[in-house]
């Protein structure tokens, strides 16, 4: 047993110097037109043996290892404790999520205008995950293609204001509804599939609208975007230096206050902020209604929730395209704070973030998706320092999520029915 | 009066035929078992009574309504009630939920009132009433699939072989419950290889093999029949 650990260990850490030394050990330097190979300092070449020595002995001992990573505390401190009752529980979430919105409210008053921002970006995703929850988390029907009715949104927005010079409140339901069309339009095919099948379609769907949109050069401007989009108005007031549409006034001239260019990042935010709440209320609702109920019964069985009269079309379709309109709605906003959209921002990876804020915060549970929203954005942010390591650092983080808390951050609780009977 | 009426249904997968051409009559009131081996296509009857597959000729009328070509969530909604083979229960709601769950369609006053009388059918339930469904031993998960059926108020109730996996004692409760619902005034079309059990209960009986109907008598007929007692009772 100890010989097989030992040469298992060593053949770990042999792959570990193939596979780290060419990469780290050689530099490419250009010396005029020429390129040379030169050796990599000392300090990596010892480094890259001493990484091997830690994956050999990590191997060697693995064992122990694994037990002593059982012994550690649980990463849940309240585990030990009594699980809360059912009614306490929800008024705690409840809570919870009124003071984070509270917070939310002064929170672009203190900080700089980068965090500003960044907090929009923050809600928006937000507004994605609620929207891919219904789908995914509810439904359990696997989307891989959500990134299009984000992209739906998005462009509706950018056209119509390119072509009929419509503002951002016209575009907003618009661009939801289309993309909630759209929604619609891919439930159709997909309503016979499942699982591994669905995910595949859903997939290709989402690469057929980036791809249409990058060589529809005619309409979409192709890869070279759409840009001077315009932002959002307060009542007809803009946010600008100078006011570019007829009729509107300017917002510090109306108030007059000086010129900030930080009136329009807070604004936006607080734009984002009230349709975030929005979508987590509304979906709130839809999860208390029938639909909700129904939504939960096609995942957990099929074809138990079809004998009971369920029409599989309606609860699908219905999933579908509730979670495209509100990809519609980020989609709007996202456009509006860009300014500039290209499909190079619709792209697979944007999906796969969004299902990774799903998953990561507990399929169903809204608070828990909207902490993993606020992690998953801010998180490779914090890790700007380590530069080209900080997408590594993102992945390891999420594969040890899923090692310690595979439910996600606060699996979802169901919300229980009680009916009140006469005794 | 007959409740369902299935008149030469013919059912394919894809370009296999299932069923043969098969007619079955179940009345008003009665309890009628349909018995065949592995492989006859009982459960195809019965998914082409729901409408999954729908049948590729003939009729199926429930209740003097022409039912063959309607879609499966309207033929589930008109009084028919199934409690699909292997229970089917959704095991991570509670007993209560899997039991509203049934009564979706229903209103909130009705609910209460069937869920009353399900909890009076099966005391167990109520008992458990909290917990996960999946978290229940298959006596009772098979229990929570028939009171979620009931939860409809069918006039007709569909058992797709509801003694699959349970312990002798357990089959004997189920079986009284079945008998209990036809005193309910409920028809009862019972699907099962568990043939002298189902037999026994029933008023009359149908033997299918390999997509047709062989024979079709009262379940004491039956019983007696020294064919049925060769191949389904073990001689």
């Amino acid at each position: 047993m100890a010989a097989k650990n030992y040469r298992h260990a060593l053949f770990c850490a042999i792959v570990t110097l193939i596979i780290s030394f060419p990469i780290l050990g050689f530099n490419l330097e250009a010396k005029g037109i020429s390129v040379t190979l030169t050796g990599a300092e000392t300090s990596t070449v010892i480094a890259v043996v001493l990484a091997a020595v830690a994956v050999f002995v990590f191997q060697a001992y693995r064992d122990s290892f694994t037990g002593l990573l059982g012994k550690l505390p649980r990463l849940n401190p309240l585990a030990g404790r009594e699980p809360m009752e059912q009614a306490k529980k929800a008024k705690l979430e409840s809570w919870i999520l009124t003071g984070i919105v509270v917070l939310a409210l002064f929170w672009p008053f203190v900080v700089s205008r980068g965090s500003v921002d960044l907090a929009t970006l923050v809600l928006i995703y937000i507004m994605l995950a609620l929207g891919l929850n219904v789908v995914v988390g509810l439904a359990g029907l696997l989307d891989l293609g959500y990134v299009a009715f984000y992209a739906v949104g998005a462009y509706t927005f950018a056209l119509l204001s390119q072509y009929t010079g419509i503002s951002f409140w016209m575009a907003l339901p618009i661009g939801a509804l289309l993309a909630a069309l759209f929604g619609l339009m891919l439930g159709f095919p997909v309503l016979r599939l499942r699982g591994d099948y669905l995910a595949i379609v859903t997939l290709g769907f989402g690469e057929i609208i980036r791809i249409l949109l990058n060589n529809w050069t005619t309409l979409t401007g192709g890869p070279n975007g759409i840009g001077g989009i315009p932002e959002p108005t307060l009542f007809g007031m803009e946010f600008g230096r100078r006011v570019k549409e007829e009729g509107n006034t300017s917002f510090h001239e109306t108030f007059g206050i000086a010129y900030s260019g930080e009136h329009k990042v807070i604004f936006l935010y607080l734009i984002a902020l009230v349709l975030a709440v929005i979508t987590a209320l509304i979906i709130r609702r839809f999860m208390r209604m029938p639909v909700g109920r129904a939504w939960e019964a096609l995942r957990e069985d099929e074809i138990a929730a079809r004998s009971l009269g369920l029409s599989r079309t309606a609860v699908k379709l219905s999933a579908f395209t509730i979670g495209a309109f509100f990809a519609g709605f980020a989609g709007t906003v996202f456009a509006s704070k860009q300014g500039f959209i290209s499909p190079e921002s619709f792209v697979f990876l944007e999906s796969a973030i969004i299902l990774a804020i799903v998953v990561l915060g507990g399929m169903g549970s809204q608070l828990g998706v909207i902490l993993a929203a606020i992690a998953v954005t801010i998180l490779p942010e914090l890790a700007r320092e380590f530069s080209e390591y900080r997408m590594l650092i993102f992945g390891a983080a999420m594969v040890l999520m899923m090692i310690w808390r595979p439910q996600g951050l606060l699996p979802m609780r169901r919300i229980h029915i009680k009916l009140n009977r006469q005794e | 009066m007959s409740m369902l009426v299935l008149e030469d249904v013919h059912t394919h997968y894809g370009k296999i035929e299932a069923l043969h051409g098969v007619s079955v009559e179940v009345n008003r009131g009665e309890i009628v078992s349909l018995i065949g081996a592995n492989g006859a296509g009982k459960t195809t009857l019965l998914m082409t009574v729901c409408g999954t597959p729908q049948a590729s000729s003939g009729r199926i009328i429930l209740e003097g309504r022409d039912i063959t070509r309607e879609p499966t969530a309207r033929i589930m909604r008109s009084g028919l009630a199934i409690v699909p083979e292997g229970r089917r229960i959704f095991s991570g709601l509670t007993v209560e939920e899997n039991l509203h769950m049934g009564g979706f369609f229903n209103t909130k006053s009705e609910i209460r009132k069937s869920l009353d009388h399900v909890y009076e059918l099966f005391p167990r339930l109520q008992e458990r009433e909290h917990q996960r469904a999946g978290t229940m031993s298959g006596g009772e998960q098979q229990m929570l699939a028939i009171g979620r059926a009931l939860m409809s108020r069918p006039s007709m109730i569909i058992l797709d072989e509801p003694s699959l996996g349970l312990a002798p004692l357990v089959i004997k409760q189920i079986f009284e419950i079945i008998s209990h619902l036809r005193d309910e005034g409920i028809t009862v079309f019972l699907v099962e290889q568990n043939a002298h059990q189902a037999l026994n209960l029933a008023d009359r009986g149908y033997v299918l093999e390999t997509g047709k109907i062989r024979l079709h008598d009262t379940g004491k007929n039956l019983l007696a029949n020294p064919d049925v007692q060769n191949a389904y009772l073990g001689g």
